[in-house]
C-alpha cells in the first residue's frame, strides 16, 4: 500500500522527474516481477531529497542499487523457472507433512528402561544368584532393545559418539546417548558386567545359542582378547576423525534384530551365531569394544557376583559351568619355578614393552594411510588428484559432485592432509595403545597367581550366574528347579529327577 | 556380603588398593559425566538430507537399511509452478500428456496428478509408493522450478546411530539435525518462492 501512496506524491513534487532509476522504479512498481526487490527499491524513492547534492548521489546509489536488483532479479528467473501461479479458483496450498521422530520422552523411557534393567540384573545376580530370574530378564531385554528398539542405540555404539564428540566441537552429545554410555559403565564399577548378564541385546542373542560350549585353551584365549582393544582403539580412531562408526556398521547381529539387511551382515550374523554354538558369546569375548571398558571397572567392584556366598569346600562342581572360560581354579601344589628364571623372563618381557609400544605405534603409523581413505573428504581427494594426474580415468560420482560444488581443489586437498595428519597422529597412539596391552597380556600370561578358591575372573564375567547354580552351598541352588535341569542337561541326563531336594548333590554322586 | 572372603593378609592389602581405586575411578567417572553433563545438554539428533547439497545420485533408494527407503519426495507447493507439463512427472518425449504408465517418469507411479483449474495441475507425492529414487527430483531441479526434494521420513526412519545412506552419499547432504526440528524443508529455509537451485547443466538425453 505505501508503494502506490508514496510514488504519486514523489511525482508531484518533481523531485524525481528527470532520474532515471526513479522512473525505472515507478514502471516497475506498476508490473511487479521481483516484488521483493521492487519494495526496496521504492522505499529509496520516496524519501525526500531537498538539496541537489542529496539528490545526485541518491540517484547514483539509487542507480547501483537498480542495477544490483536486476542482476539478482536475472539470477532468480534462473533459479524459479515458472513463475508461482495466480488461481483464480481460491485454491490453498496443502501443507507438507512433517511426521515427527520418536519424541524426547520416549526416549528418557529407554534410559529409565536401562536403568530399571540394570538394577534388576545387579539384584539378580549380586543378591539373588538367579540363573532363572537373569535369563527371563535377558529375553525381556532382548526383546525390548533388540528386536523392538532395533538395536540402535546401544552402549556399545555410544562409544563412538563420545569420541566423536569429544574429537569434534561441530557434535553434540545428547545427553540421553551420554547415559547410554555411562550407566552400564557405572554398575560396572559397583555389581560387574551385570550389563553383559542380561541387559544387552548382542549378548543375549549369543547367549541363547550357546549350546554346546567348548573349553578353550588359556593361551588362546588371552590371545584373543587382545583383539577387542585393537577394536576399540580403531573405532575410536575412525569416529575421531569424523570417518565412520566402525562398530555400527559392522555390528553383526544388528540384521536380525531389524529383520533385514543386506547378505553381508546376515551372514556375517549367522556365522557368529554359528560359532557361537562351540564358542560362547564370541563377539562378547573376542571383539566387543564396550567389554574392554566393562572389564577395566568391573574388578573393582565392591559388590560382585561371587560362586560361593559363604566358603568353598572345593566341590569342583562349578569348574565346567562357565562357559566363559571364567573361573579362576584353584591351583594347589604349582612347583615353583626357580627365581632367577621368573625374574629373567619377566625383566625381558619389562624391556620388551616399550618396544612393543613403538612396533605396534609404528604399525598403526603405517595403517593410518590405507585407514584414511574411508574418510570421504581424504578418498574424493585422493581421486581428484589422481583423475588429474591421469585424464583418462574415468571420473566417479564423488569426483563429478565435487567439481560441481565450486569447492577449489586447494581447499578439499588441505582437509584431507588435515584429516590424514590427524589420522597419522591417532595411528601412533591407537597402536601404541594395543602394543601396551598386548605386552600387558603377556606379562599375565607369564605368571600365575596363587589361587585357593574357585573364584570367578572379574574382568571377564558376565555375572550371567551359572556358576552359582552348580555350587551345593548356594541356596538358591537347593530351591531352583530350573537350576536342577541346568545341571542335568550339562552332566548329560536325558531329564532331572522329580522333586530333586538337593539335585547337585545328586549330581555329585553320578558324577 | 557376598564378596569373597579375605583370608590372608596380602588378600585385605589387595582389598584396600582396589577399594582405593574403585572410589577414585568412581569420583573421576562422576566428575566427567558431571562435566559433560554440564557442557552437553543438548537434544537428541536425527538424520536429515539438505537438499541444497543433493545431487540426486539415487542411492538413497538402495543404500537404506529398510527396503523401501524411509527416503521420500516431498513436495513444496509454494515453490511449484503448477505445470501442465511436468518434468517431474512425466517421461521425456512422453507420448501424451495424461497419466498412463508410459508417460510417466517414477518407476512406481508415485506421483499424483490433479487438475486444479486451467492451465495448473497439482501434484502429489503418494509415499507409501515412493522409493526415493529421485528421479522426479532431478527433472524438477533440471527444467523446473525445484519443488519436489528428497527427506528423511521420520516416522519411517530407524535413526541408526550411523546411517548406511550417509556413509555412501557423494556430496555430504546428510547431516544430523535437532530432533525438535527434523526436517529441512525448502520454503521453510527460505519464504517466497525464492529458494532453488542454480541451474545445471542440461542432460544429454535432451541435447
Amino acid at each position: 500500500m505505501a508503494r502506490l501512496a508514496d510514488i504519486p506524491t514523489c511525482i508531484e513534487r518533481g523531485d524525481v522527474r528527470s532520474s532515471q532509476p526513479a522512473r525505472e522504479a515507478v514502471s516497475t512498481a506498476f508490473h511487479p516481477v521481483g516484488r521483493r526487490q521492487d519494495a526496496s527499491r521504492i522505499a529509496r524513492v520516496s524519501l525526500p531529497g531537498r538539496s541537489v547534492a542529496l539528490l545526485v548521489r541518491l540517484a547514483l546509489l539509487l542507480l547501483t542499487l537498480g542495477l544490483l536488483a536486476a542482476a539478482a532479479q536475472a539470477e532468480s528467473e534462473q533459479e524459479q523457472r515458472f513463475p508461482a501461479p495466480e488461481f483464480k479458483g481460491g485454491y490453498t496450498f496443502p501443507e507438507t507433512t512433517v511426521p515427527q521422530a520418536t519424541s524426547e520422552t520416549r526416549q528418557w523411557l529407554d534410559v529409565a528402561a536401562l536403568a530399571a534393567a540394570l538394577s534388576i540384573a545387579s539384584w539378580l545376580a549380586v543378591k539373588r544368584h538367579s540363573r532363572r530370574g537373569l535369563f527371563w530378564l535377558m529375553i525381556c531385554c532382548l526383546l525390548y532393545f533388540g528386536f523392538y528398539k532395533k538395536g540402535c542405540l546401544c552402549p556399545i555404539g555410544s562409544i563412538q559418539n563420545v569420541a566423536l564428540s569429544l574429537f569434534n566441537s561441530h557434535y553434540a552429545l545428547p545427553v540421553t546417548v551420554l547415559i547410554f554410555f555411562g550407566l552400564p559403565l557405572l554398575f560396572a564399577l559397583f555389581f560387574g558386567r551385570v550389563f553383559c548378564a542380561s541387559v544387552c541385546a548382542l549378548g543375549a542373542i549369543q547367549d541363547l545359542v550357546a549350546i554346546k560350549p567348548l573349553t578353550l585353551p588359556r593361551n588362546l584365549t588371552i590371545g584373543l582378547s587382545v583383539i577387542p582393544y585393537a577394536y576399540l582403539a580403531l573405532a575410536v580412531l575412525l569416529a575421531a576423525t569424523n570417518t565412520g562408526f566402525l562398530i555400527c556398521r559392522y555390528d553383526p547381529f544388528i540384521a536380525f534384530f531389524r529383520l533385514t539387511g543386506d547378505a553381508p551382515h546376515l551372514y556375517l550374523g549367522a556365522s557368529f551365531l554359528l560359532v557361537g554354538v562351540f564358542i560362547a558369546r564370541p563377539y562378547c569375548r573376542f571383539l566387543c569394544p564396550y567389554g574392554v571398558l566393562l572389564g577395566f571397572l568391573s574388578p573393582l567392584s565392591r559388590w560382585h557376583l561371587a560362586i560361593t556366598p559363604t566358603s568353598c569346600i572345593n566341590c569342583r562342581l562349578c569348574e565346567t559351568s562357565c562357559p566363559f572360560d571364567s573361573i579362576h581354579k584353584p591351583n594347589f601344589g604349582l612347583a615353583h619355578e626357580a627365581r632367577g628364571a621368573g625374574v629373567r623372563r619377566l625383566g625381558f618381557l619389562f624391556l620388551m614393552l616399550p618396544l612393543l609400544i613403538a612396533l605396534c605405534g609404528w604399525v598403526g603409523h603405517r595403517l593410518s594411510v590405507p585407514l584414511s581413505r574411508y574418510n570421504s573428504t581424504v578418498s574424493v581427494a585422493e581421486q581428484v588428484v589422481a583423475e588429474r594426474q591421469n585424464p583418462l580415468l574415468e571420473p566417479t560420482l564423488e569426483s563429478k559432485t565435487f567439481r560441481s560444488k565450486g569447492v577449489t581443489e586447494g581447499e578439499l586437498i588441505r582437509d584431507a592432509l588435515a584429516i590424514r595428519a590427524r589420522m597419522n597422529i591417532g595411528g601412533w597412539l591407537a597402536g601404541g595403545v594395543v602394543g601396551l596391552v598386548f605386552g600387558l597380556k603377556l606379562l599375565a600370561f607369564s605368571t600365575i597367581r596363587t589361587q585357593k578358591d574357585y573364584e570367578v575372573d572379574k574382568a571377564h564375567c558376565f555375572s550371567c550366574a551359572r556358576c552359582c547354580t552348580y555350587c551345593p552351598n548356594d541356596p538358591s541352588c537347593k530351591t531352583d528347579s530350573f537350576s536342577a535341569a541346568m545341571i542335568a542337561q550339562q552332566v548329560g541326563q536325558a531329564a532331572p529327577k522329580p522333586k530333586p531336594t538337593t539335585p547337585a548333590l545328586e549330581v555329585a554322586g553320578h558324577v | 556380603m557376598n564378596t569373597a572372603p579375605a583370608t590372608s593378609t596380602g588378600g585385605s592389602r589387595f582389598e584396600f588398593l582396589r577399594q582405593g581405586l574403585a572410589r577414585l575411578v568412581a569420583l573421576s567417572l562422576g566428575m566427567l559425566g558431571g562435566m559433560s553433563l554440564f557442557g552437553a545438554r543438548r537434544k537428541n539428533t536425527v538424520w536429515q538430507i539438505d537438499p541444497l547439497k543433493c545431487v540426486q545420485c539415487e542411492r538413497c533408494a538402495t543404500e537404506c537399511v529398510l527396503s523401501p527407503s524411509a527416503v521420500k519426495c516431498v513436495q513444496s507447493y509454494p515453490i511449484c509452478g503448477y505445470c501442465q507439463l511436468c518434468f517431474g512427472y512425466f517421461q521425456p518425449h512422453a507420448p501424451q500428456l495424461n497419466s498412463a504408465a508410459e508417460n510417466q517418469l517414477c518407476p512406481t507411479g508415485a506421483i499424483e496428478r490433479l487438475f486444479v483449474e486451467e492451465p495448473y495441475w497439482e501434484y502429489n507425492i503418494l509415499e507409501d509408493s515412493c522409493i526415493g529414487c529421485a528421479k522426479c527430483v532431478k527433472a524438477c531441479e533440471m527444467f523446473g522450478n525445484a519443488s519436489f526434494y528428497l527427506q528423511v521420513r521420520q516416522d519411517l526412519c530407524l535413526n541408526c546411530n550411523q546411517c548406511s545412506i550417509a556413509i555412501k552419499c557423494p556430496a555430504g547432504a546428510w547431516d544430523r539435525v535437532p530432533a525438535d526440528q527434523p526436517y529441512k524443508l525448502k520454503h521453510k529455509t527460505a519464504p517466497g518462492n525464492t529458494v532453488g537451485r542454480l541451474k545445471k547443466e542440461r542432460p544429454q538425453w535432451l541435447a
